[in-house]
């Protein structure tokens, strides 16, 4: 009965997603509705004061934004680069390196994202000197660096778990094929893997992005600084609530497209 | 190719007791036996995949308990295929990438060249019309036989088979085994490690009866099978012929226990 039930539910809803066109979907009568409060208010001139001061502020909220989105994306990147290393290397067959990668894995993954912000921001200098060169460190930097670290970290551990889910039977048919080590790998085991690892790693791209409003603490202007401000400027509760409301409308448009995106490549998976 | 006194342990499980094997090029040579034998476990030693203890292996010139490097192994795996109980198909590529892979990035061979082979030996086991599907869209009988088929794109002296219809139901297991029948009548060597009894007596030169890691009996296929020396073959050929691999339990049905059920405590 309880296995009915699972089964016939999440049919259920598919079908409903499917059969409505998009102009009916929830998002989009939301959409509508949200568009047609606007043009009410702004025909009738009875905007409320909050919602006004909520405009003259949106270009520098979304500037804020744009700052979280480039350390999200730079982190990111460099946690990719850096982990897809280290999850390689935790596979390797000297055991140095294995144990080296495997305390370096768990040492970031259980590190608190603040506290790694915070070290970074403290430990790295505030202006590099290269020869007779001053290059100032920016903050943002620190912060990207502080957030790939456990990018990295988790990165390795969704690659050698996306290495490790492949079939040895795969391996020993390749092998049979008179495949090198090397070929193998490249040609039968990572194009399987990739495809096992994107939905993790969107996942924690995510999971990234929400973290970058700590940027915030270390002095970086980014979106959740620049509603500080504003609130602070503007002095009205309404408003204050608004723009933290504001804030977590920004942070849920960015991040849940991409969670979609995510089930819907994991739904196309399950096919192969 | 030919083994001599092959012994081989997994830790402290003896799984190879001294194997003497012969096979003759032109010949198909059928393995049979009870599982657990180590009839899969001969196999992999002829191709290099386990490493015996002691004893001799030849593949032609080549011996294969001495090759070290992995440039031996793969000039030896060039001339020996194998196909699996289980298809092992690569499933992020199409059947024909499938077969034209290992030829052209192994054997580096002219990719125009390899594609045509491909389709021919797809037409041989009775698939061109699927040449650009994915093996997830394919039954099981077909992934096998793309399985032969990969196999042989690889033009390998020696082919092994691993008990290749255990994994398929029995309709399907006719479609594999008439491929078989066919690559063998065109005269390819192979060593077929099988419990199709019937057909192993039907295409097989010679047969080998292992039993506990050891050879226990071999010659050719109608004495085997007509008038077996050893009393152990016989009763082998008893149980698997005369009740038939249909009718034969796999395993006996499990005991249900009951449950005290009013002596059993609910947490609430």
């Amino acid at each position: 009965m309880a296995s009915e039930i699972a089964l016939s539910r999440p049919r259920h809803v598919m079908r409903a997603a499917s059969d409505t066109p998009a102009w009916r979907r929830p998002w989009a009568l939301v959409a509508w509705a949200v568009l047609a409060l606007l043009a009410f208010w702004v025909a009738t001139g009875t905007t409320p004061v909050a919602f006004v001061h909520l405009w003259k502020w949106s270009p520098a909220l979304l500037r804020g934004l744009l700052a979280n989105i480039e350390i999200s994306v730079l982190a990111m990147a460099l946690g990719t680069l850096a982990g897809l290393v280290v999850g390689a290397l935790s596979l390797s067959p000297l055991r140095v390196l294995r144990v080296v990668t495997r305390w370096y894995v768990q040492v970031f993954r259980n590190a608190p994202v603040l506290v790694l912000i915070y070290f970074t921001t403290y430990v790295f200098p505030f202006e590099l000197h290269l020869v007779s060169w001053t290059f100032p460190f920016p903050d943002w930097i620190k912060v990207v660096l502080g957030l790939a670290l456990p990018a990295s970290a988790n990165v390795a551990e969704i690659f050698r778990g996306a290495i490790q889910s492949i079939p040895s039977a795969q391996w020993e048919a390749a092998q049979s094929l008179a495949f090198r080590r090397s070929e193998i790998f490249r040609l039968i085991v990572l194009p399987q893997c990739l495809r096992r690892m994107l939905p993790p790693w969107m996942n924690l791209y995510a999971s990234i992005t929400m973290s970058t409003a700590l940027a915030s603490l270390v002095g970086v202007h980014d979106v959740v600084d620049t509603a500080q401000i504003a609130s602070n400027t503007v002095a009205r509760t309404d408003f204050t609530i608004l723009v933290y409301f504001t804030l977590l409308g920004l942070f849920f448009a960015y991040c849940y497209p991409i969670a979609r995106a995510t089930r819907a490549l994991e739904r196309r998976h399950d096919r192969h | 190719m030919a083994l001599g006194g092959v012994h081989l342990r997994f830790g402290a499980n003896e799984v190879l007791k001294g194997i003497d094997l012969e096979v003759r090029r032109g010949e198909a040579v059928s393995i049979i036996g009870p599982s657990g034998s180590g009839k899969s476990t001969i196999l992999r030693c002829i191709t290099g995949l386990l490493r015996p203890q002691s004893g001799s292996i030849r593949v032609g010139d080549t011996q294969v308990e001495a090759l070290r490097s992995e440039a031996e192994l793969i000039a030896l795996r060039k001339r020996v295929g194998f196909v699996f109980q289980q298809y092992n198909l690569f499933p992020h590529l199409t059947v024909l990438e499938n077969l034209v892979i290992a030829p052209t990035r192994v054997a580096g061979r002219d990719r125009a060249e390899t594609l045509r082979e491909a389709r021919v030996l797809l037409d041989k086991v009775r698939l061109s019309h699927k040449e650009a599907a994915y093996p997830g869209e394919l039954s099981g009988g077909q992934q096998q036989r793309v399985a032969i088929a990969r196999a042989l794109a690889m033009r390998p002296e020696l082919i092994l088979f691993d008990e290749v219809t255990s994994a398929l139901d029995p309709e399907t297991v006719g479609e594999v085994l008439t491929v078989i029948r066919d690559l063998v009548q065109e005269g390819l060597t192979c060593v077929l490690v099988t419990h199709e009894m019937r057909f192993a007596e039907e295409i097989s030169d010679q047969v080998y009866f292992t039993e506990a890691g050891v050879i226990v009996e071999h010659g050719p296929a109608r004495d085997i099978f007509g008038q077996p020396r050893s009393e152990r073959t016989r009763a082998f050929l008893h149980r698997a012929l005369g009740d038939g691999p249909r009718n034969a339990p796999a395993r006996p049905a499990p005991v249900p226990e009951t449950l005290p059920f009013e002596r059993l405590r609910f947490a609430l």
